[in-house]
């Protein structure tokens, strides 16, 4: 095959990045499949829109007086709320610093059959003033469809 | 009083960069040389000009003047003078203005050390480098006033600084990071300047070169401090989240890390052109971007310090300016510009340029990663979130894939090359390092393990190939001293940013896979054993800072009834916030860390959540960063940058400029 030599070399080239990416590509979307996960707020959770052991994250307030230690371990529950619906979550570990009743959270881990939350994380917002904006926007369509927010949370949005 | 003057010089600043955005660029135009000579004292009084407005808010800050919004929101009376100062910075108004002092920084930096470079190089150069401060700056007086007043009803005392950025880290991190963002915006106006005048050649590539490696080399330190707090600041131990906004950091590092390499060929070889000024317009679009994504608060993160949709837009809509004009002005001009220059498939460009796709394809990956969310909220599938194990899946085998070129890198020739020269050069040091690699990891305290023999392969192959070149080099010298001295700054930059890069790899590959942690329920008086250190949990303390009251938890660490150190973590309670923050205890050493971290009261009887660490290697990741940005900042100590200096002052002295 007579082809001129820079044609060829850039040939080349253009052959090696086309193989080269598409590798990349199918690598990111392999690695994405396993990898995202999606956000359910509470109300979506107890209308049974979230799968069952699948990689999830839910996120809310966290009920004023929902929190119970374990004595003997790190286990921890609670509940978290967007004021239409509640989901229990169980953790073992060490909760974050800014961790608070009345206060905004995600946790993501796996439901199991009992509707609760098994979570292999929990965050908690960054500084006083900051709400993360899923947990933000879920608090506001729970609160437009349900009752007053004082009724679950003394700090309201 | 001083407030009002800081706003005022900021308004000067505004406008001079207007006239440098204009006038210099209308010069050129026109052939109007006194017009383009004005750009160097314009881009002089920006920086003036934005160092007074910046020295007047530290001022405010300094002296607690709570009627300025941002101090009282944002500092208080009780806090460090040194941390009165860094929260400054710590805030969007405030952080933002340090975004623009640093713009004028490298403006005057630009304006002082090119008086060499043609008039009207210089001149567009600045001119570009104005437009952006236009940006800039406007976008700081019109949406986010830094000096804007709390009056009346000025507070008696100020909110306080977020404790998290109560550290010394965070007193540099982000002045580093943002030396290292702004400074491709010169890359760029290099870039620009070139399309402008339509001519791209090995002296424009020359000049540009010294900048990118210094911007470059100041976002690698801003990156591994930015890392290094978080492992000691955040109390988990961690130091890589892929959070976005570390992303955000990393694309303009990783786009900066191929065009560095891009503008090398373009400089000896006169190739890639194009390529090159598409990869410092894509750098700095990647900065801007990255700049977006902190300031608009759309992602949730340590670095979102407020929502709000107009400062969004404004970023959004610069960005689309920036990116849409210079890729517009690329789209005219590029063609004009190229080059056909012959090399073999086995040579260094070729190396190069496998180096460039590879850091291309992983910036894209990451900056898909990162977007992904925001594009699926906007078309409506719902709030996902992109973790580490999609951008670990996609970018560790990235990087591996990378290693074996740069190995060979150093030793192989321009133009052409053969395979046999580089088996004869690189056989036996590669086979000694394929016993190392099998031998090494036997040595660590948790045995052998496939995932460390393979980053020792990686970093001795990197180590290699630098070895059997400088063995050439050697070779060609009279003596051993003799060929260290004879090596120019470029070469050592080079090898130390390599080799940095190698330390870099063993580092966090050993601290991934041979680190243990437990999170455990702890009494005083208790024990636990980690990796052959034994913790005790000696007692609790009640410890008093300037503006925090802290419960401590000491503890021994011995190994083999022989102590090792003893480690007070801290439990801290900030007294004008309320806020509660983790201070983490280290002891910290080249092959292993131990980190102990309390969580929180667990039950009545005294016991405490603790995070106990050892993560051994995990410094060295840092030290090879460190490695990277010192040898990126040596590269501008090279002769050949300073003798085109001269030669180009000695033609602009003797005969007219071109």
């Amino acid at each position: 095959m007579a082809m001129h030599p820079a044609r060829r070399q850039r040939l080349w080239i253009v052959l090696s990045i086309v193989v080269f990416s598409s590798a990349a590509v199918g690598l990111a979307t392999y690695a994405l499949r396993g990898n995202i996960n999606l956000f359910y707020p509470p109300k979506a959770v107890a209308a049974g829109e979230a799968p069952l052991d699948t990689q999830i994250r839910v996120g809310g307030m966290v009920v004023d007086g929902s929190v119970k230690r374990a004595d003997d371990s790190l286990r921890v529950q609670f509940t978290v709320t967007d004021y239409a619906a509640t989901v229990e979550v169980v953790y073992e570990g060490i909760l974050p610093d800014l961790f608070a009743e009345g206060e905004g959270v995600v946790a993501s881990g796996r439901l199991d059959a009992n509707g609760m939350l098994r979570a292999d994380e929990v965050l908690a917002k960054h500084d006083e003033n900051y709400m993360p904006p899923e947990v933000a926007e879920a608090l506001e369509q729970g609160a437009s469809v349900d009752v007053q927010p004082g009724a679950l949370g003394e700090k309201t949005l | 009083m001083i407030p009002e003057l800081g706003h005022f010089a900021l308004i000067i600043a505004l406008g001079m960069s207007l006239l440098l955005a204009v006038v210099p660029l209308w010069g050129s135009w026109a052939g109007n040389f006194a017009a383009m000579r004005t750009a160097p004292s314009l881009a002089i009084g920006v920086c003036v000009f934005c160092g007074i407005s910046f020295a007047c808010l530290a001022t405010s800050f300094l002296q607690d003047d709570f009627s300025v919004r941002v101090v009282a929101s944002n500092s208080n009376s009780l806090l460090p003078p040194v941390y009165k100062f860094s929260a400054v910075w710590g805030n969007h108004e405030g952080s933002l203005l340090l975004w623009v002092l640093i713009l004028s920084f490298w403006l005057a930096a630009v304006a002082t050390f090119s008086r060499g470079l043609p008039t009207v190089m210089l001149a567009r150069v600045l001119a570009v480098m104005g437009a952006i401060a236009v940006g800039f700056l406007s976008f700081s007086l019109f949406t986010s006033n830094p000096f804007a007043r709390l009056l009346p009803g000025v507070p008696s005392d100020g909110n306080d600084l977020n404790p998290l950025l109560q550290d010394p880290g965070l007193i540099i991190h982000p002045p580093l990071l943002y030396m290292g963002y702004v400074g491709f915006s010169v890359a760029f106006a290099f870039a620009v300047a070139a399309l402008l005048g339509g001519r791209l050649d090995a002296a424009w590539a020359r000049w540009s070169r010294p900048w990118t490696n210094v911007a470059w080399a100041f976002l690698s330190l801003g990156i591994m401090l930015g890392s290094w707090w978080a492992y000691y600041e955040l109390g988990w131990g961690g130091w890589w989240f892929w959070d976005p906004v570390e992303n955000a950091s990393f694309m303009p590092w990783l786009a900066g890390t191929a065009l560095v390499h891009s503008l090398a060929v373009t400089e000896k070889r006169g190739l890639f052109k194009s390529w090159t000024v598409l990869l410092a317009i894509f750098a700095f679009s990647l900065s801007l971007l990255g700049t977006f994504l902190v300031r608009s608060g759309v992602l949730t993160s340590v670095h979102a310090f407020a929502a709000d949709p107009a400062r969004g837009l404004f970023i959004l809509v610069f960005l689309a300016i920036v990116v849409g004009g210079s890729l517009t002005l690329y789209a005219l001009r590029a063609p004009a510009v190229r080059s056909r220059i012959a090399f073999s498939v086995l040579s260094r460009e070729t190396l190069l340029l496998v180096n460039n796709v590879v850091f291309l394809v992983a910036t894209l990956t990451v900056l898909f990663g990162t977007l992904f969310p925001l594009l699926m909220d906007a078309l409506g599938q719902g709030k996902y979130s992109v973790g580490p194990p999609y951008f670990n899946a996609v970018f560790v085998p990235l990087m591996a894939l990378l290693v074996p070129f740069m190995g060979i890198g150093p030793i192989s020739r321009w133009r052409d090359d053969s395979h046999h020269r580089w088996l004869s050069r690189l056989a036996i040091p590669g086979f000694i390092v394929g016993v190392l690699a099998i031998a090494l990891p036997f040595t660590a305290a948790q045995g052998f393990n496939v995932w460390v023999a393979l980053a020792v392969l990686l970093a001795g192959w990197i180590v290699a190939g630098l070895a059997a070149d400088f063995r050439e080099r050697w070779a060609r010298s009279a003596s051993f001293p003799r060929a260290l001295a004879r090596q120019t700054p470029s070469y050592w930059g080079m090898v130390l940013a390599h080799t940095g890069f190698a330390a870099v790899i063993v580092g966090t590959v050993a601290t991934s896979q041979y680190s243990v942690e437990r999170d455990l329920r702890m009494e005083p008086g208790d024990s636990e054993t980690l990796a052959g250190y034994s913790f005790h949990f000696d007692e609790t303390l009640r410890v008093r800072g300037p503006n925090y009251l802290a419960d401590a938890a000491r503890f021994s660490v011995s190994r083999d009834q022989q102590e090792v150190a003893t480690l007070v973590a801290e439990k801290r309670r900030y007294l004008a916030t309320g806020s509660v923050m983790t201070e983490a205890a280290i002891d910290g050493g080249l092959f292993r860390d131990l980190y102990v971290a309390m969580g929180e009261p667990v039950g009545d009887d005294g016991a405490w959540a603790i995070r106990l660490h050892y993560k051994p290697m995990v410094r060295w990741m840092w030290l090879g960063a460190l490695m990277m940005g010192c040898g990126g900042l040596l590269t501008i100590f090279d002769r050949r940058y300073r003798r085109q200096r001269v030669a180009q002052e000695s033609v602009t002295t003797h005969g007219a400029p071109a």
